[in-house]
């Protein structure tokens, strides 16, 4: 009788994992590709997480773009046309991404916004690349195969993005580390399941250790986990200056908790995955200081383009602040409606070509110019956390 | 050695929430022999009413907050845990085993995404100051009030479980349809009401290990339950399924060696580890630390 139990045990705990680690769901829209834009409208896809893991990241980035859209066709719209969105939701799923791209390539876009992440991005790449008909992703970070091709080094002619790159947060940090908060050692906890945290540690550890810093300890978890105070103990009996923690929020949340907890007092530093107000639920605000992470966006930053458009989301949004998702749409929005004007076509590959001869477009998230790898070089912003607050932002370039 | 206190501390406290859902895999083991996949997910519903009550209720900015939280979270749990045995398994009680098993794992997943689908798949967490979040330090090892609390409460429940189990006319019925179902029966004890109880004591204290987990991590989501719940099984068996002190001594020993292994250089392999255990334990040893060996019944 055990015997059996045992054998049926196993193979439960076997299925109960493949059915955690599979979830996804098939389906197969096969479209042909039309590209003209029909009627008085110029359509603009927009495939975006609005429900699943990342929703936040997605219906976020889509508020930005389509406030950035609706004040361009207050005024006027462009080519004395209106644009009109046409919204899916890859429910945070790669497969699904892909197959809400097919849906949007056949219904006549002139070029398509979205995934928020580099994984679903990279899910439209191949449908961008054979309908050739633009993407363009306002926070896909990650560094590799997402507007150059990792096989065979090309730039990708259909793929954009206006955010910089893991590894630019990576070496930001690391710059931070050394030069602005003088430390010499430090230790890194990174997500080891996510290529933008791999990413991210990866980049620090070089910067880091070029600036003659040392790191004494790499430690990683698994997104999803709670208790990280194993790992946190054994850090805090090493001598270090800085630690680095590239993740999201929900695990970097309760990481900063814990550690102040276990009485770990020196700096924490990470990216933009920090950029939620649930960091500072989670960890509670008593916790999160000395802070630090690479943001695209800050809204304590006093250019008039970055207040102008805090006022105007604000009058919107019931005098709530925009995060850098809502602000790197919105940019996003405005950015696209310029190509098109410059490219004075509907046509996708003529405004592909405008998209990539951008030059010095300047936005709520700073300015920027489109390399030849089709990667923008703007600098980042890195804000300090003071009682769970936002407390000063200071821009920094490479 | 103060490094390696301090993580005994870790797991311990990571160990008594991982005691509490074991009992209630092992208890309902021991009197229908089915493995609640569901378990875990009863554990993550505890957690979500704790946060409604500490979140939308007056309890949860009184003194009584926690008190309020554990307690109806507990109920609710109960409540639950008895309805999903008469609608989901009742029916099957005289089916194949297989059957109920995959049943479970059918109600696990509807509790989930019906969570999901009204709460949303975002993490959650508890308003501040439900329970202070001090800590003292003991000769170099913090320890935290949360973490005394969330060890003497499951102590508490645990000793209060026993005391049912063994001095209560319930518990003497509980303990007479482990031991022989038809027996009982033929005795005068309500089978239909002693499972129906078994269900409701093991879902009271997942119930309470999720309002403590919510408490002390901060942070729930509907898909919290299912890596607890298999860790608390793994507990069970590692205990000896169908054992209640092996259930507790399962959960802290595995609470301690996953912590263990995480803290000297195997963050990565701490999952594995445990289900490392739990391959280990089927092989060597099936009826776990404390099972009674018993032959299989003709």
């Amino acid at each position: 009788m055990y015997r059996k139990f045992g054998a049926v045990a196993l193979a439960l705990v076997l299925v109960l994992s493949l059915a955690l680690a599979g979830c996804s769901l098939k389906k197969n829209d096969n479209t042909s590709n039309t590209t003209s834009s029909s009627g008085g409208t110029i359509k603009i896809g927009a495939n975006y997480e609005l429900s699943g893991a990342v929703a936040t990241y997605g219906s976020d980035s889509l508020k930005g773009f389509k406030m950035a859209i609706d004040e361009i066709n207050k005024s006027g719209g462009v080519l004395g046309k209106q644009i009109e969105v046409i919204q899916k939701d890859n429910k945070s799923d790669a497969a699904t991404a892909t197959s809400a791209q097919q849906a949007l390539m056949s219904q006549g876009i002139v070029l398509s916004v979205g995934p928020a992440t580099s994984g679903n991005f990279r899910a439209v790449i191949p449908v961008a690349e054979s309908s050739k008909i633009p993407v363009i992703s306002s926070s896909a970070t990650a560094d590799n195969d997402i507007t150059v091709d990792a096989k065979t080094n090309q730039v990708r002619q259909f793929v954009f993005r206006t955010c910089f790159t893991d590894s630019f947060q990576g070496a930001v940090m690391a710059n931070y580390a050394s030069q602005k908060l003088n430390g010499k050692t430090a230790v890194i906890y990174a997500d080891n399941s996510s290529d933008y945290a791999k990413g991210l540690a990866a980049n620090f550890k070089k910067q880091f250790t070029a600036n003659g810093g040392t790191i004494v300890s790499e430690d990683a978890y698994v997104a999803g986990d709670k208790d990280f105070s194993a790992a946190l103990t054994a850090m805090k009996a090493k001598q270090f200056d800085v630690m680095f923690v590239p993740g999201y929020y929900q695990e970097a949340g309760l990481i900063i908790k814990q550690a102040r907890e276990l009485g770990i007092k020196q700096p924490i530093l990470g990216a933009d995955g920090f950029d939620s107000p649930d960091l500072t639920s989670i960890a509670g605000a008593s916790n999160v200081n000395d802070v630090y992470f690479s943001n695209h966006y800050s809204s304590l930053d006093q250019a008039p383009a970055v207040q102008d458009f805090i006022k105007a989301y604000k009058a919107l949004n019931n005098n709530e602040e925009p995060n850098a998702f809502v602000a790197m749409g919105y940019d996003l929005g405005k950015y696209v409606a310029d190509a098109i004007t410059r490219a004075n076509s509907t046509d996708p590959v003529k405004i592909a070509d405008a998209l990539a001869s951008t030059k010095s477009f300047t936005g709520a998230t700073g300015t920027f110019s489109v390399g030849a790898d089709h990667n923008v070089i703007k600098s980042a912003v890195v804000i300090k956390m003071t009682d769970g607050k936002q407390a000063s932002a200071e821009q920094m370039k490479m | 050695m103060e490094k390696f206190a301090q993580q005994i501390v870790n797991g311990l406290s990571q160990g008594s929430i991982y005691a509490l859902i074991a009992l209630g895999y092992t208890m309902v083991y021991g009197i229908v022999k089915l493995i609640n996949f569901a378990h875990g997910d009863i554990y993550m519903i505890g957690a979500y009413v704790g946060f409604a009550v500490t979140t939308f209720t007056r309890f949860g900015h009184s003194r009584f907050g926690f008190i309020a939280a554990l307690v109806i979270a507990m109920v609710a749990c109960a409540v639950l845990g008895v309805c999903i045995e008469r609608i989901a398994y009742k029916p099957l009680r005289n089916s194949s085993r297989i059957a109920v098993l995959i049943t479970a794992i059918g109600v696990s997943l509807f509790l989930d995404y019906t969570l999901m689908y009204f709460v949303g798949a975002g993490t959650r967490s508890y308003p501040p100051g439900v329970l202070s979040d001090r800590s003292f330090t003991v000769g170099g090892v913090v320890i935290k009030y949360q973490q005394v609390i969330v060890v003497l409460v499951s102590i508490a429940l645990m000793i209060l479980l026993q005391f049912i189990v063994k001095k209560t006319k319930q518990g003497k019925a509980m303990r007479a349809v482990s031991f022989d179902k038809e027996a009982a029966q033929l005795m005068g004890i309500n089978v239909d009401r002693t499972i129906s109880f078994t269900f409701l004591l093991g879902s009271a204290l997942a119930g309470a290990a999720g309002v403590m987990v919510g408490i002390y991590f901060n942070s729930i989501d509907p898909l919290m339950g299912m890596m607890p719940g298999l860790k608390a099984f793994v507990a069970a068996v590692f205990g000896g399924i169908g054992s209640i002190p092996g259930a507790m001594v399962g959960g802290l020993s595995i609470g301690v060696i996953e912590t263990l292994v995480a803290g000297y250089g195997g963050s990565l392999y701490r999952d594995a580890a445990v289900f490392a255990i739990l391959i280990l334990v089927l092989i060597i040893k099936p009826t776990g630390l404390m099972g009674k060996s018993t032959g299989s019944k003709v």
